[in-house]
């Protein structure tokens, strides 16, 4: 039910965000398209919570900004080695191990993985990724794990 | 004068958002291979982006418009990785191997 309740809320702040028409009339559509959309998402039974994960969004906040200070880290660091070259770049591979239970969790330490340049998730295989890297210390980076922890702590 | 100093940061943003892009695009063209142009696409993605909507949302001010923006810079940002992963494992699994440094080998 609270799923349901937050995927309406959430389709209304998009109707209101995007429409900039507030007559009656559109208003009383918009509402009815909210509830039609609520239904049928609702019989298909995808509304739970991998579709809406309420209980991430508290600590989930936080997690975003810190991987925004990372992300912008990052970017840095790439831009200064394309504009050095190709000596500058020691490409590698390494298989990371997940500690994350959920596949909420995976999904969100890999999709950070990726997010973050420099470093790229390949596959999830059981509880580790491959990750791509463009350089070594990129892994070295990872591999003390304070991603890995940080996102494990919002499954809780 | 507030309307000059949000004209002067939305150009900054702008700009800097331009040169991450160029970068990025440079970026594509110089590294090796496959793996690691990804790694240059992803300054693109990310924070040149991020930027550009950002210098956009200030030159629109507190409107309709700038919720768009943030929506779309959300979605970018959504739906980004999740194509990186995807185009690196197809790469993967079409058995092209990352070209990996001596120095490295695990």
């Amino acid at each position: 039910m609270k799923h349901c309740l937050s995927l309406a809320f959430v389709l209304m702040v998009l109707w209101l965000g995007n429409s900039g028409h507030y007559s009656p009339l559109l208003l009383s559509l918009g509402a009815f398209s909210v509830v039609f959309a609520v239904w049928v998402s609702h019989r298909m039974d995808v509304v739970d919570h991998e579709s809406q994960p309420l209980h991430l969004s508290g600590h989930i906040s936080f997690f975003y900004c810190w991987l925004v200070g990372k992300i912008i880290l990052s970017n840095i660091d790439v831009v200064k080695r394309i504009w050095l070259g190709n000596k500058a770049i020691s490409p590698c591979v390494a298989r990371l191990p997940l500690s994350q239970k959920t596949d909420m969790g995976k999904v969100i330490y890999a999709n950070s993985i990726t997010l973050t340049p420099g470093t790229v998730s390949m596959d999830i295989e059981g509880a580790t990724v491959l990750v791509h890297a463009l350089t070594a210390e990129n892994i070295a980076e990872l591999k003390d794990g304070e991603m890995n922890r940080r996102v494990a702590d919002l499954e809780l | 004068m507030l309307a000059g100093m949000v004209t002067v940061l939305s150009s900054v943003c702008l700009l800097l958002g331009a040169f991450l892009i160029i970068s990025g695009a440079v970026g594509v063209l110089r590294f090796p291979d496959f793996f690691t142009r990804m790694h240059a696409a992803g300054v693109t993605e990310t924070l040149a982006t991020t930027l550009i909507l950002l210098g956009l949302m200030l030159l629109a001010g507190w409107s309709i418009m700038s919720f768009k923006l943030l929506l779309i810079l959300l979605f970018i940002l959504i739906t980004s990785p999740v194509a990186s992963h995807a185009l690196t494992k197809a790469a993967l699994h079409g058995n092209l191997q990352p070209l990996v440094n001596e120095n490295n080998e695990q």
